[in-house]
């Protein structure tokens, strides 16, 4: 089977994942976000290379941070942005996910941002675009975010230069994190040393091991010595429902503290897809601290999402 | 209708026969094989030279959405690619809406059967009132009313109180629990089977303890109690073993497992194709090999369709949210040659999971129900004629059913029912 991503000529028409994309796929991506890093330091903050193309913003699923991200990067690149707030709309009234597509194509969408609550909807989605039309991932359910984890990547590679002899920890709510799977996929294509997740088992997905991650319940074990630390979002709904008793004791396990980033090596990163509850997974001296490379992460994100909208809509259909 | 079949290989996995012959049937049952009766002139001669006659398959579990469900399809739909699939004997669980928990309702049900006149159908009664797993229903009264055993569907009991009382309730009148093993806690809101394709496609995940736990707590109340169960679909290697010990074990269980979960496992789904998700979902490949083992060796009492008509709107979402089932009715025989082809299970043993073996757990539920599944003098003449060398592939054009949802469409599967035959009468032939 095809992966749905790449049209006929290997060419990478959607990003839905970073799972099955080739490290020359990635590589050029991250290479492409180089080029407009730059930009934002300019006057002029615009290129022409979306010039007449329409951009719709489609989130099923409410975040205005990385929507608006999106958008600036699609308004970088001279497209004209539509953002449709599909939560408070047309799915509010029962019209199916595919009759919104259907809808939208007709007004001469080029490219569907998209996020949705369940996991592969952008895979449906880009079934039932037109040839021309491309599909990027904006976060769907737990499956994939692949443009947090192409930034992550990003980050990374700017302040370490190389992936191979890195050693990299996720830590906290693997399970129903996208951000954490789009970064496995990614962090292992690039050929990084180790991948570790840490995390209460209540918060571990079965599997992790086929996917190449070791996995450890202790902080101190799992940062030792690593380089860069991934932090994800712990979301309050986890305190119900039995996988964590309380925040407190989540933090006193597993939040990084400036004694637990001890463990991981003097010069290791620290990173958050954001938004941060701090005091819950992180508190502020390590968020703000000389290792946190968290607005870093931000500034980069608009780049690779310029990058990732200028490639696709380069593929031939 | 007075019929003779000359020149069949008549195939009766209840009788070990595999051998060519011609068959006369007359008064709706086998009047003789091999000698012509005396004085015998037949209606209709077909000449199958080439063809196998079969008995009728038996299928274990079909939902034909009637009553509640028509526009997903209707018992003359489903009674018709029932009919092209080769099957003569159906087992309908009792979710329908509202489902079979009113001894009115399965009269209806039969009536209805009755007026199409087709394939025999035998309903399952709701084993509590509208599956609540609450209140037992009226067994005695459903049980005159043609019901010929009791089920959940795939609505597990959570209140283990009221399932022991509804097997003490069933035992007193000698009357078969068909459940669906499912530890409600477990499988809620999992839409695919635990493990690493599960976690990698971010779908919440059904644990393989959700089956075996459920049977535990089945066989421990039934040691106790001593009604017959019959395990509905079951799915994993470690329930499987379950059942082989219980059975080993004396207790009285049967069991049954679906054609799709015979044939596929959990990588099938690829980039969330909602043709595979199904109830329970599919599996790892260890598992689908040891149900195969299981089918193969008779652990596996039957293979059934699971026939499940989903309309296009149920199936055009999001892997998570869209419904589950698949149709399986015109696939079920086919499927079974398909198993016996790639697993070089004799092709008596394979059939007879389609045909023996369902109809042994319908004998042992419904005891008063005369006996179907064979075709030796003397038997009801439900039958089907089968080309079991031609190919046939599966598509929108060819499946008769109101749902054209499978995994195996475009698929190209084996042997092709030519015709279909319930009480001596030909109700079914294929256009060539």
């Amino acid at each position: 089977m095809r992966n749905p991503q790449l049209n006929k000529h290997g060419e990478l028409t959607h990003l839905i994942s970073t799972e099955g994309l080739s490290r020359d796929i990635l590589q050029h991506i991250l290479d492409t976000a180089q080029t407009f890093v730059p930009l934002a330091e300019r006057d002029v903050k615009k290129v022409p290379l979306l010039r007449g193309k329409s951009v719709f913003n489609l989130f099923f699923e409410n975040s205005t941070r990385t929507r608006t991200t999106f958008e600036i990067a699609a308004t970088r690149l001279s497209a004209d942005v539509f953002n449709l707030n599909i939560n408070v709309s047309s799915a509010a009234k029962g019209e199916t996910l595919l009759d919104t597509i259907a809808n939208l194509s007709a007004m001469q969408a080029d490219i569907f941002v998209v996020r949705h609550e369940s996991s592969g909807a952008p895979y449906l989605i880009a079934r039932h675009v037109s040839p021309d039309v491309h599909v990027i991932n904006a976060g769907d359910g737990r499956h994939a975010h692949p443009t947090q984890a192409l930034l992550d990547m990003y980050t990374i590679r700017h302040f370490k230069k190389s992936f191979s002899n890195l050693t990299v920890a996720i830590v906290g709510d693997v399970l129903h994190s996208r951000v954490a799977r789009s970064n496995i996929h990614a962090l292992t294509t690039l050929g990084v040393a180790e991948v570790r997740a840490i995390a209460p088992l209540t918060l571990l997905p079965s599997g992790l091991a086929e996917m190449g991650v070791k996995t450890y319940t202790d902080m101190a074990q799992g940062l030792k010595d690593v380089d860069v630390i991934i932090m994800l979002r712990l979301q309050n709904e986890r305190m119900r429902g039995a996988l964590l008793p309380s925040s407190h004791e989540y933090f006193k396990h597993f939040g990084l503290t400036q004694e637990k980033l001890a463990y991981a090596k003097p010069d290791a990163l620290v990173m958050h897809p954001g938004p941060m509850n701090r005091g819950v997974e992180i508190e502020s001296a390590v968020a703000d601290g000389p290792q946190s490379v968290i607005l870093n992460q931000v500034t980069f994100g608009i780049a690779v999402r310029m990058a990732v909208m200028s490639i696709v809509a380069g593929a031939s259909s | 209708m007075r019929l003779h079949l000359k020149n069949a290989r008549l195939i009766d996995p209840a009788a070990s026969v595999d051998r060519v012959t011609d068959i006369w049937m007359a008064g709706g049952r086998v009047a003789s094989i091999d000698h012509a009766p005396d004085a015998f002139t037949a209606d209709r001669v077909l000449d199958v030279a080439g063809k196998v006659v079969m008995p009728g398959l038996v299928d274990l579990s079909a939902q034909l959405r009637e009553p509640g469900f028509e526009y997903r399809a209707t018992l003359e739909s489903e009674l018709r690619a029932a009919m092209a699939g080769g099957i003569t004997s159906l087992v309908l669980p009792p979710d329908t809406d509202p489902p079979l928990d009113e001894p009115g309702l399965v009269e209806m049900l039969k009536h209805r059967a009755r007026q199409l006149d087709q394939v025999n159908i035998y309903p399952l009664g709701a084993m509590t009132v509208g599956l609540k797993g609450e209140t037992i229903t009226e067994m005695a009264e459903l049980t005159e009313a043609g019901c010929v055993g009791f089920a959940q569907a795939d609505r597990p009991v959570s209140d283990t109180r009221v399932l022991l009382r509804a097997m003490q309730y069933a035992k007193s009148f000698g009357y078969t629990l068909w459940l669906r093993p499912l530890d409600p806690w477990l499988a809620r809101s999992g839409v695919a089977a635990s493990g690493a394709y599960a976690s990698r496609l971010g779908l919440p995940g059904v644990p393989q303890q959700s089956e075996t736990i459920a049977l535990h707590t089945l066989f421990e109340l039934q040691r106790a109690v001593g009604v017959g169960l019959h395990i509905c679909r079951v799915s994993s290697a470690g329930g499987l073993a379950l059942i082989q010990q219980a059975k080993a074990e004396g207790l009285p269980v049967t069991c049954d497992v679906s054609i799709n979960h015979a044939h596929l496992t959990d990588v099938d789904i690829g980039y969330y194709d909602t043709h595979y998700r199904l109830d329970p979902p599919l599996r790892g490949q260890r598992d689908r090999e040891a149900l195969r083992m299981g089918l193969a060796q008779g652990t596996i009492d039957a293979l059934c369709s699971d026939h499940t008509p989903v309309d296009d709107d149920g199936k055009q979402l999001p892997f998570a949210e869209a419904e589950a089932g698949a149709t399986g009715l015109e696939l079920l025989l086919s499927l079974a040659v398909k198993w016996a082809l790639e697993d070089k299970v004799p092709l008596l043993d394979a059939l007879a999971r389609v045909t023996q073996g369902p109809a042994r757990v319908l004998a042992l539920s419904a005891p008063a129900m005369p006996p179907i599944g064979g075709l030796s003098v003397g038997s009801p003449a439900d039958f089907c004629v089968v080309d079991l060398d031609a190919y046939w592939t599966v598509d929108r054009q060819s499946l008769l059913s109101q749902s054209q949802h499978t995994p195996f469409l475009g698929m190209e599967l084996p042997a092709k029912v030519l015709a279909t035959g319930v009480r001596g009468r030909i109700i079914w032939e294929s256009a060539r």
